[in-house]
């Protein structure tokens, strides 16, 4: 499985995107830092970028990559290997390439500029992201076997997790103002991978604004350690359900 | 007239040699209590360094009373230690321990009632009910005191420097921590509150309540339960007052409520849930201020008018305006906006265009603060630039018309 997973990760090597993709963010990062006179406000510019540009590049490369080797995955499915270990290292690989891009993209300039808790928490969602975004582009590309309709439902996943899902809670909170909401915020954040790592980065930034009325409750149950450890085990929730579907898929799938 | 010089230079002497009456434990003369019911107008009773237990002392003659290093005073959880009455009195140095709790009267460690010209000085008191309870009283000095307190519940710690029906109050260098109210000023007017410090009460570090004409320079109230509240008052000069670090769902660096004809100048709000909160106030001049830091800088309710802000630096708020409604009766000019994305094409160093404090998702998470689930969410920063381009929901006339290009140096 690990040979397997190495020869995936060669050939994503050799198509230079990920080269590109990391390159992009090493340039992005370091001119934010430098350009702004404050740190804290340089990793507020890197926040938008993890939260938009980090999940849509995962779940399209995930995506166009699945589909560019088919054919491999058709000859390796020739040999005598499970599909399962099949589908996983093909995971593993991709996976493994996005969140070393991000690690290095990001994670340098971070620990040169701004190494502390939000830096962290920063470093620490940004790969949590690029994982589950990578096991919901697998979903997608197993689920539909034409590739454009793959990238179709692949873009209109991160559509709705960056965009539409926050107008939907707007309506949600907005309609039912009248009953206590508190709870009911806490799932809903809980319900999108890119809320939850939102709401987890900003309480290590702007303690101040969120201490109104709701962040009584987020504070006590984000800053401490279950906090960390709720946004890590929701979040590795969001990357494993996905994945075991596609696993689950690709194993009845008619090849 | 040799009879009358005498008679002139006996009158100075009793009045400005007055005896000196010394406590010290051991001796004879081992009770102050005693020594104060002996001493006259005019004569000092010197306490030398002891703990002293004596339940309730009463001082109704124009005394001084000083220690001379370390006396302590114990009320044994019971008494009301020292009760001042009269005028010309001077108390020094003493360290005031376990006063009493009554949830009748106002127990406090040094009571004082219908006293004029009296000056506590370098006084220390320690885990008391009220600490310093002024009631009725005119020219009263406070100075150099610490006071610390171990703060229960709300009805069961009382208030730091608690003035009530004063008038011509000096309160200067005073440390105070965890009490109810740090400093407590109800109908107390022409008074001046500077250079204290004021920590970790449990609700107010500064509790203003109808009084006029006072004066609080240069304090520092840091992380009190809910900042420092000025109510109900007219005429109130605040100047180089820092606040700072007061968090909480309902936690204001200032709240005023009701309050004209004031000014705020020079201060620091740094670190505050709010920074400002004003409401029902008219005709402030709030100028010359930084606003660091905060969560909202300013909270304006609709029901104030006639305010002038200017010459004030926000920088880093999380949301700069805060505001109920879409009437706007108050003036925004010469501000420094570290938000500001104009241009100043003629190099005036005033923006061309004005800057619009209130955003959109400001006003959202003012009617609903469950929506602050969704801060710097991208939905919301999008919605934010649409409003800027075309302007509908914001009120459009809260605008600073002509916004500072570079930070005031404060």
């Amino acid at each position: 499985m690990i040979k397997l997973s190495k020869y995936v990760l060669y050939d994503i090597l050799r198509s230079k995107i990920i080269i590109a993709y990391t390159l992009f963010l090493l340039v992005v990062s370091f001119s934010l830092f430098n350009l702004e006179e404050n740190e804290s406000k340089a990793v507020l510019s890197l926040l938008n970028i993890i939260l938009i540009v980090l999940p849509l590049v995962s779940i399209v490369f995930g995506t166009i990559h699945y589909y560019n080797s088919y054919e491999f995955i058709e000859l390796m499915l020739a040999q005598p290997m499970s599909r399962q270990k099949i589908i996983l290292s093909e995971y593993a690989g991709v996976a493994f390439s996005l969140a070393s891009a991000f690690l290095i993209g990001v994670g340098i300039p971070v620990l040169l500029f701004s190494f502390n808790a939000t830096g962290m928490a920063l470093l620490l969602t940004g790969f949590l992201l690029t994982l589950v975004f990578t096991s919901l582009a697998f979903l997608a590309s197993v689920k539909a076997r034409d590739k454009a309709r793959g990238i179709g439902i692949a873009l209109l996943l991160w559509f709705y997790f960056a965009l539409i899902y926050d107008g939907l809670v707007m309506l949600i909170l907005f309609n039912f103002s009248d009953y206590p909401l508190e709870k009911i915020t806490l799932l809903l954040t809980a319900l999108n991978p890119i809320d939850l790592a939102r709401v987890f980065i900003m309480l290590k930034m702007d303690v101040s604004a969120l201490m109104g009325v709701t962040s009584a409750l987020y504070k006590d149950f984000f800053g401490n350690i279950t906090g960390i450890l709720f946004t890590t085990g929701i979040m590795l929730l969001w990357a494993i359900i996905p994945l075991w579907l596609a696993v689950r898929g690709f194993k009845r799938k008619d090849i | 007239m040799r009879i009358c010089i005498t008679i002139f230079f006996i009158f100075l002497f009793t009045i400005g040699y007055g005896r000196t009456i010394i406590v010290a434990p051991g001796s004879s003369n081992s009770s102050v209590k005693k020594a104060i019911e002996d001493a006259a107008d005019g004569d000092t009773v010197l306490i030398k360094p002891g703990t002293y237990k004596e339940g309730s002392i009463t001082i109704s003659k124009s005394i001084s009373v000083i220690a001379a290093g370390n006396v302590v005073l114990d009320g044994e959880q019971k008494f009301e230690i020292l009760t001042l009455t009269g005028y010309n009195i001077l108390v020094r140095g003493i360290h005031f321990i376990n006063s009493g709790y009554s949830a009748l009267n106002d127990f406090a460690a040094i009571k004082i009632v219908d006293a004029s010209n009296l000056t506590i000085e370098n006084c220390k008191i320690t885990d008391a009910y009220f600490a310093i309870h002024i009631s009725n009283s005119i020219h009263i000095t406070i100075r150099n005191n610490t006071i610390n307190g171990t703060p229960k519940s709300e009805q069961m710690t009382g208030n730091g420097i608690h003035l009530w029906k004063c008038s011509k109050a000096l309160i200067e260098n005073n440390k105070v921590f965890g009490q109810r109210d740090g400093i407590y000023f109800e109908f107390v007017t022409f008074s001046l509150i500077r250079n204290n410090i004021s920590e970790t009460n449990i609700r107010y570090g500064l509790h203003f309540m109808f009084s006029n004409d006072d004066s609080y320079y240069n304090n520092m109230f840091r992380n009190n339960g809910a900042g420092v509240a000025v109510m109900y008052s007219k005429r109130v000069w605040m100047d180089g007052n820092h606040f700072e670090e007061n968090w909480g769902a309902s936690a204001y660096g200032l709240l005023l409520k009701d309050i004209t004809d004031s000014h705020i100048q020079h201060n620091t709000f740094k670190k505050n849930t709010v920074g400002i909160h004003l409401e029902g106030t008219s005709r402030m001049d709030i100028q010359r201020n930084i606003f660091k830091s905060n969560g909202w800088a300013l909270k304006i309710q609709a029901s104030c008018e006639d305010n002038n802000f200017h010459e004030n630096n926000f920088l880093g708020n999380s949301f700069d305006v805060g505001t109920n409604g879409t009437m706007v009766l108050n003036r925004f000019d010469h501000n420094y906006w570290d938000k500001y994305e104009g241009y100043d094409l003629n190099k005036d160093g005033l923006g061309d265009v004005p800057y619009h404090p209130v955003s959109l998702y400001s006003l959202i998470v003012e009617q609903n603060p469950f929506m602050l689930m969704l801060y710097r969410s991208f939905t919301t920063q999008m919605l934010d630039k649409a409003e800027k381009a075309i302007p509908g929901l914001t009120p459009e006339n809260l605008a600073d018309n002509k916004p500072v290009m570079k930070s005031f140096k404060l």
